[in-house]
């Protein structure tokens, strides 16, 4: 019974519409469940779509490339997103030049110390060099993160799955970090969140302040800069990266 | 609605050929980002078609990143052997790194208005600051 259950999803999944719609079906219910528990960050409807996804692709025994064929549609809507993030920094764009200064700032010593405390723990706790060098442009946003960990000789697949990763736990835990440090200038949570979380911190801090979200947008875009001429520079100049295998 | 999309499209192309040709570390979308904002500033703001449309994709931005996230799928086998090592310098990193940047940005937002503001406006500089918390 369950035997042909599966086989039915996986002829179902042949179809690229499948995929589309179980992402979609997958993020409502994500949705649905971060609504009832009072819209707490912690129940990241990211999160809980792709708990919900994996298993019913294991079942349906899809590989991740068949998935991706139907889900790519949504997947490529993130190019124009991210174009759209300028609507929100144009209107905010009085106030962000007021904060310039601090903005720089703020996104030179956040990208510094995510990065090179990514990399010296997973490096003192014992991870093998390419999860090292894979995981040092983890804050940065993937496009540009993946181009990064090619320059540094990291595995962008992986490095695709740490940026998530991280975005994931910036978006859970931002709130209450911020809550508990007593940062509650907006403008300052908003790049904290962009330049540590990247979209998906962005996306989680839009949906609260508008405002927020715009310095956020800003900010992923300066990270993966300044990130992307740090970091080669890093690896050239840290004899770390050539102790790890 | 949809043709302002087509507007979103055209920039994120000409973020990618720029990407492209000067090979610049920043990504299409992002450069078009910069194309985008540079386009509204000379026509001094977006259409209203503009605004509807980006406000569309930006309110299912979390849903855009699932098909990404789903991408952890092939790779659980090595995150099941170096979880420790991962998960532990993925919390701990991105804890500190957003906390560095929050709090150099309100000190300095602080120190900035403090310089700006007179003694008397000091309420109005209070205002600015609304508490967050509930909610996020």
């Amino acid at each position: 019974m369950i035997e042909a259950l599966a086989q039915i999803g996986g002829a179902l999944f042949d179809a690229p519409v499948t995929p589309l719609i179980l992402t979609w079906l997958a993020f409502e219910v994500g949705r649905t469940v971060q609504r009832r528990c009072g819209g707490s960050a912690l129940a990241n409807p990211v999160l809980i779509a792709v708990m919900l996804i994996i298993p019913v692709l294991e079942a349906c025994d899809v590989s991740y490339d068949t998935y991706l064929r139907g889900a790519g549609f949504i997947h490529f809507l993130l190019g124009p997103a991210a174009v759209a993030l300028a609507v929100p920094i144009y209107d905010n764009r009085e106030r962000i030049r007021e904060t310039m200064g601090s903005l720089l700032a703020g996104v030179g010593a956040g990208a510094t110390v995510a990065c090179g405390s990514a990399v010296a723990l997973a490096w003192w706790l014992g991870a093998s060099g390419d999860v090292v060098r894979s995981i040092a442009p983890k804050s940065v946003t993937t496009p540009i993160a993946i181009g990064i960990s090619e320059g540094i000789g990291g595995r962008p697949s992986m490095t695709v799955v740490f940026v998530i990763m991280t975005g994931i736990i910036a978006a859970m835990f931002s709130g209450r970090i911020f809550d508990w440090l007593g940062v509650r200038d907006w403008a300052a949570r908003g790049i904290a969140a962009g330049v540590a979380g990247h979209g998906i911190a962005t996306a989680q801090i839009l949906s609260v302040n508008q405002n927020a979200g715009a310095f956020a947008g800003l900010s992923i875009g300066l990270t993966g800069l300044f990130t992307a001429v740090l970091l080669p520079v890093a690896t050239h100049l840290l004899p770390l990266f050539m102790r790890v295998n | 609605m949809l043709q302002s999309f087509l507007v979103l499209l055209v920039c994120q192309a000409g973020g990618e050929a720029i990407h492209r040709l000067t090979g610049l570390p920043l990504s299409g979308p992002i450069t078009g980002m910069v194309i985008l904002l540079g386009v509204m500033i000379v026509r001094r703001g977006p259409s209203p078609e503009l605004r509807n449309s980006s406000n569309a994709l930006l309110a299912y931005l979390s849903l855009l990143f699932v098909p990404a996230a789903v991408g952890i799928m092939p790779h659980l086998a090595l995150l099941r052997t170096q979880w420790l090592p991962v998960v532990i310098a993925l919390l701990v990193s991105t804890f500190l790194g957003m906390a560095t940047a929050g709090l150099v940005v309100q000190a300095m937002n602080r120190r900035f208005r403090m310089l700006q503001a007179p003694q008397a406006e000091r309420p109005a500089v209070a205002q600015l600051e609304q508490v967050g918390g509930a909610g996020d």
